[in-house]
């Protein structure tokens, strides 16, 4: 093909397929074939560009043109009259979505900021060499060929990134400790395991930008000098199982990965493992287990993985999201990747906007902006008229943040202090339609399905709680068991295994410091103010 | 620890992806496979038991041919699943957990399956469906319903 005069792009994420983002595509080429224009505009399959309410999109560069909620009868009509007549389509034109010019490294638009997401949406995902024509892999190349792994590690150290997994452990630190350790053998394994209710970031990266992920693990495996990667991926994730393994074959190809990568005399490869369907394996030392092909169970801590982890062997676990951040860091300095966010919370987060907000979907956007920001200006607010009666964050294992706490700044550190946290990215938006004991009943039974069952306080916990709440959302509370869940849920908290049942309490806790009074209702007077709760339609009946 | 051979641990295939394939093949991971796949990888057949019914993806029961998995997290919940839910129960005929007596749906809770910006959501096959509302919800399994008619006619 000669040089395109257009680009065409078309998100195939799970959202535009399920509406049809196939049949869309497969009239498109069969409408350029028709009308000869097949060698002049080049048709790209992208990932998401993170708005999922106007259906099948298709983008047309350089024009800026977004069409929306596509069917295969409307494509003829874009060819002709777009493409070949020089007329834009009014009548399937989105306004609402704002694209970013073409080849940005970095990109701005309503208050986002796209590091991560840089090219999720506007690159084939399945081709390697529209990564390298935006930049990819020089990171690698410059550090294979010109940088000792010391510096490599330093650099992502001072760049102060912190694990966007969730528990914001220093990636550098936890690099530095794995490098230390003299071994025959260490890994690097990414956490694609997502599975926090909300969270969808780490499939849409995988899905629209594998190969940053890849060269984020070659760069980790450089510095702390590993020759074999893994990528643990969430065993529902078909799209993101075969992008990445499509990703991992055209690198071996190029000689990226293999042996000898670029003459440096370093050697990385890599591989795809699929997960079976259990949430608890996203928890770093049960994946482990998990990818030992065990009951995926959390280990012991310490050793950590960085000392004793696959096979007994160092191994670093990352998540995909940090991972992604990697070859940009490296590439451009940490003095650089410290130019956004905050001084003790560096970077960007990926969200994931969920619930009762008018627009929903993965946005990015710096450290240390406000929840209000993020809901009210980025997602336009609450539907229906409706008012916001709290947020998570962080997915069902997050914090509870009610109306009085919209301006604290989301980072690590500043929701830590009031008792939440940034987790996986998860953004729950809630309305007062909602009754936040049923919710909280709700994010019990999640627990209660996923406990592994190892350590009896999260096991017997969970279900204890859920029977206590079941009897609140019932009518048949007693007064005291308001006291019964709060002390049930300190003591997870201090005394359960791993992350799973030490977070479980967090929700739970925060609902009942912030609606304490909307708790006693259900207890005492038997009474849900917001109709939700079965209680009433049994009274009336 | 220092016993394991690293060489062989790397290139076996991991024993849950052998049992998924076991099950791709065999609808279910019925006494026997286990005990073939026990021989075959001198995994004791208690060990291979406790992974088969560990993990969400894999059954010891057999199944419907289609498996409804249906979120029942939060984002979806929020968003209504709890009258999608109730009108696919009384769809089917049959409780979460339960297959239809023609063998067809399996109905299944799941936990997320990360389509939260179109909750609520579900998952059939390998199929992806979102935005669902009771009447969507009932178009869809009548679909599928249809297409079953349809090959047997």
């Amino acid at each position: 093909m000669r040089n395109p005069s257009r680009h065409l792009l078309i998100p195939m994420d799970p959202y535009t397929l399920a509406k049809g983002a196939e049949r869309v595509k497969n009239a498109l080429e069969k409408a350029l074939a028709l009308s000869k224009l097949t060698d002049r505009v080049r048709v790209v399959e992208t990932g998401t560009i993170g708005h999922h309410e106007h259906g099948v999109l298709l983008i047309i560069y350089p024009d800026g043109v977004v069409y929306g909620d596509l069917t295969p009868d409307d494509v003829p009509q874009i060819v002709q009259e777009h493409l070949q007549g020089g007329r834009v389509v009014e009548r399937l034109v989105v306004r609402d979505i704002k694209i970013p010019p073409f080849h940005p490294q970095v990109y701005r638009a309503e208050k986002q900021v796209r590091l991560v997401l840089r090219n999720v949406g506007l690159i084939d995902p399945e081709n390697i060499e529209d990564y390298i024509a935006n930049e990819g892999y020089e990171a690698a190349a410059r550090a294979l060929t010109s940088m000792t792994p010391q510096q490599v590690l330093e650099t992502v150290k001072e760049s102060g990134i912190q694990g966007r997994g969730g528990a914001g452990f220093p990636t550098g630190v936890k690099w530095s400790f794995a490098a230390r350790e003299k071994a025959p053998q260490k890994y690097i394994v990414c956490n694609a395991d997502e599975g926090e209710p909300g969270t969808f970031k780490d499939r849409l990266i995988l899905e629209g930008d594998p190969h940053s992920v890849l060269e984020g693990m070659l760069l980790a495996g450089y510095a702390v000098g590993a020759t074999k990667g893994y990528v643990y991926v969430r065993g529902e994730y078909r799209m993101s199982i075969a992008r990445m393994r499509k990703a991992i074959d055209q690198a071996r190809s190029k000689g990226l990965l293999g042996d000898n990568i670029l003459g440096s005399g370093f050697s990385f490869d890599m591989e795809v493992r699929e997960g079976a369907g259990a949430y608890i394996c996203g928890e770093e030392t049960a994946l482990l287990e998990s990818m030992e092909g065990k009951r995926g169970e959390p280990r012991n801590k310490p050793p950590f993985p960085p000392q004793a982890g696959l096979w007994g062997m160092p191994t670093v676990v990352n998540n995909v999201e940090t991972l992604a951040n990697i070859p940009l860091i490296v590439k451009n300095g940490a003095a650089w990747y410290r130019s956004f966010g905050t001084p003790t919370c560096p970077g960007t987060k990926v969200f994931t906007l969920v619930g009762n907000v008018v627009l929903p979907g993965l946005i990015e956007v710096p450290m240390g902006i406000t929840l209000r920001e993020v809901i009210f200006d980025i997602g336009r607010g609450i539907p229906k008229g409706r008012n916001f009666l709290f947020a998570q964050t962080g997915g069902t294992t997050g914090g509870i943040l009610a109306a009085g706490e919209l301006d604290v700044p989301m980072a690590y550190d500043t929701l830590r202090q009031v008792g939440s946290g940034l987790g996986s990215g998860a953004l729950l938006v809630v309305d007062d339609s909602n009754c936040v004991v049923d919710l909280v009943q709700n994010f019990v039974e999640f627990f209660n399905h996923e406990s592994c069952g190892k350590c009896t306080l999260c096991r017997e916990g969970t279900g204890r709680l859920l029977e206590l709440l079941n009897r609140l959302t019932s009518g048949q509370a007693e007064a005291r068991d308001i006291d019964l869940i709060r002390r049930l849920a300190v003591n997870m908290k201090r005394a359960a295994f791993c992350g799973l049942g030490q977070a479980a309490p967090t929700p739970i806790l925060g609902a009942l410091d912030r609606f304490e009074e909307i708790f006693r209702e259900h207890a005492e007077a038997h009474y849900c103010r917001s109709g939700v709760c079965p209680m009433n339609a049994q009274k009336a009946a | 620890m220092a016993t394991i051979d690293l060489k062989t641990a790397e290139a076996e295939i991991p024993v849950i992806e052998l049992l998924k394939k076991a099950q791709e093949e065999h609808g279910y991971l019925s006494p026997e496979v286990l005990k073939v796949i026990a021989a075959r990888t001198g995994q004791p057949l208690s060990k291979l038991y406790g992974i088969a019914t560990f993990y969400s993806l894999l059954t010891t029961r057999p199944k419907g041919k289609y498996r409804i998995l249906f979120c029942k997290n939060a984002p979806c919940h929020v968003r209504g699943a709890k009258r999608v839910l109730e009108a696919i129960v009384s769809y089917l005929g049959v409780e979460p957990g339960e297959t239809t007596k023609d063998g067809l749906f399996t109905l299944e809770l799941t936990s997320c399956l990360g389509l939260c910006a179109v909750a609520p959501t579900m998952m059939i096959g390998e199929d992806l469906y979102g935005n669902l509302t009771p009447q969507k919800a009932i178009a869809i399994l009548e679909d599928y319903r249809a297409r079953e008619r349809s090959e047997h006619a």
